[in-house]
């Protein structure tokens, strides 16, 4: 009988929205209750430090090749013993999609993104994020990694000093 | 029969009385529907307008009267600037005739708690339940929209579906009770609700005044989805919160209606009357709230179909059948 099926279906069916008024409910009620995101949520990004301190940055335009959005912008430059750096470097907020990709792009892990998600300004012009209040003091997701223990030879470090390399062999011991 | 200025004094309270608390109740209808709503779909609902959004109706309600009255170009002007009065003020007339108690005493004379208590109320009910369907047919029309035109048409298809089965529904009420007079309608329910005797009217009555009310599983007319708004698209300020409004007033009426009819008017143990058919109609809002919560709206031919070849001939069989039983008893 359909009459029977189509009346239980109602029924069911108010049955179980009667369930759902005593429920919980799942709204986070913003400004004062905030969901924590998780550690590799991707939100305002920042310019991170090697252990050692110094800038990771080398200006290699790979992030801003890599923005979907074209919203990272730089003007590389280098230092007297050779190590590039970045003269400025600035990043559109307004622009950004939160993609992720430069970060991958990244090869000295430099720029990260970070779960810090409450970045909306009512003045867009500070949205642009320039060098200053992109670099932070500390190492990000990478806490160990230096780029110029792997690599950069003969800019920061003798030919074989880095991590894993060995020295250079003098030839002439090699001989018979 | 001497009119004196008393007389006048207390209709006068009583009109005024109903119509505060018709008005507060809708305004808070609103917000209570809003709250349900968001609880069934497990969210909050308003909260910001004061302690648990109770704010939140006089917040729309300095909203919709702030907001600027626009009339589309092309619009029927007087009958633009009409239909939404016409759409409300029926809804709130048909509340004249509902006992929501007995006749108390009040400066020495004998006062029905009902605004008239006149001995066709049924009909009248009946009467201006369609005239309230012109403010939808007129609104819509005169907009110059074809979506609010579309929906007032499908107000009209609406109107001929379920007016019909609504009175036939209550055609068993009055051979019962005897009379079309609502308070003895009341009196007849003293020691068993119609509701008992007529399960199946009570249902398709329900059913009809969903439809009346044009909401969800029947809100052909508005249909926002299909229609944007229906046959209040154009409508803005507090020319829409008339329609608005109107439609929750209708809620109330209904519900007081089906309350009067089938559940026994203002009748109850230990609490006082008003207070009994207080429950009664929030009840039936509480109903109305929830079915929207819960169930699709019907396609254009599924309510034409449900109405005209399952409503009607159930409603007319219950008539034969009452009218039996009736004879049968003597």
């Amino acid at each position: 009988m359909s009459v029977i099926n189509d009346t239980k279906a109602i029924l069911v069916g108010m049955w179980t929205t009667w369930k759902h008024i005593f429920g919980p409910s799942v709204t986070v009620q913003y400004p004062e209750e905030k969901r924590i995101p998780s550690p590799r949520y991707r939100a305002r990004i920042v310019l991170t430090r090697d252990p050692d301190g110094g800038e990771r940055c080398v200006a290699c335009y790979l992030c801003s090749a890599a923005c979907p959005v074209d919203c990272i912008s730089m003007q590389s430059a280098e230092q007297e013993n050779g190590r590039r750096y970045a003269l400025w470097f600035r990043i559109n907020f307004s622009r950004c999609i939160f993609c992720g990709l430069c970060a991958e792009a990244c090869p000295t892990m430099a720029i990260q993104m970070t779960p810090d998600y409450e970045i909306c300004n009512r003045d867009i012009m500070n949205l642009l994020y320039e060098k200053e209040d992109l670099l932070i003091d500390g190492c990000g997701k990478a806490p160990d990694y230096n780029f110029y223990h792997h690599a950069g030879i003969g800019v920061t470090q003798p030919r074989g000093a880095g991590d894993e390399e060995r020295p250079p062999v003098d030839v002439r011991s090699l001989l018979p | 029969m001497t009119i004196d200025l008393i007389d006048i004094a207390l209709v006068a309270g009583k009109i005024g009385l109903i119509f505060l608390v018709i008005l507060g109740l809708a305004a808070y209808l609103v917000l209570a529907e809003r709250k349900l709503l968001a609880y069934i779909q497990e969210r909050l609902g308003p909260n910001r307008a004061g302690p648990w959004g109770m704010l939140q109706p006089l917040a729309d309600g300095i909203k919709l009267i702030t907001k600027e009255d626009v009339k589309p170009a092309g619009a029927d002007k007087w009958l633009f600037y009409l239909a939404p009065a016409m759409a409300a003020i029926p809804a709130i007339m048909i509340f004249a005739v509902i006992p929501f108690g007995p006749p108390i005493t009040l400066f020495g004379r004998e006062v029905g708690q009902q605004v008239v208590d006149i001995n066709v109320g049924l009909l009248f009910f009946i009467a201006f339940s369609s005239i309230a369907v012109y403010g939808v047919a007129l609104g819509g029309w005169a907009s110059n929209s074809k979506y609010a035109l579309l929906g007032s048409i499908r107000g009209l298809a609406q109107l001929i579906s379920y007016e019909i089965t609504m009175g036939l529904s209550l055609v068993p009420v009055v051979m019962l009770a005897r009379s079309f007079q609502l308070s003895e309608i009341v009196a007849a329910q003293q020691s068993c609700w119609f509701i008992v005797y007529q399960p199946l009217a009570f249902i398709i009555f329900l059913i009809s005044i969903f439809a009346e009310c044009k909401r969800i599983p029947f809100d052909l007319p508005e249909a926002e989805g299909e229609l944007v708004a229906g046959f209040h698209t154009e409508y803005s300020g507090l020319r829409f919160g008339l329609f608005f409004v109107g439609e929750y007033i209708n809620v109330i009426v209904l519900g007081g209606l089906a309350a009067t009819f089938f559940l026994g008017g203002w009748h109850g143990p230990l609490l006082p009357p008003v207070v009994w058919f207080l429950i009664k109609v929030l009840a039936f809002a509480f109903l109305f709230i929830w079915v929207r919560g819960t169930l699709p709206r019907l396609r254009y031919d599924q309510l034409m179909h449900f109405g005209w070849k399952v409503l009607t001939p159930l409603a007319l069989v219950n008539i034969l059948a009452t009218g039996w039983f009736i004879v049968l008893k003597g």
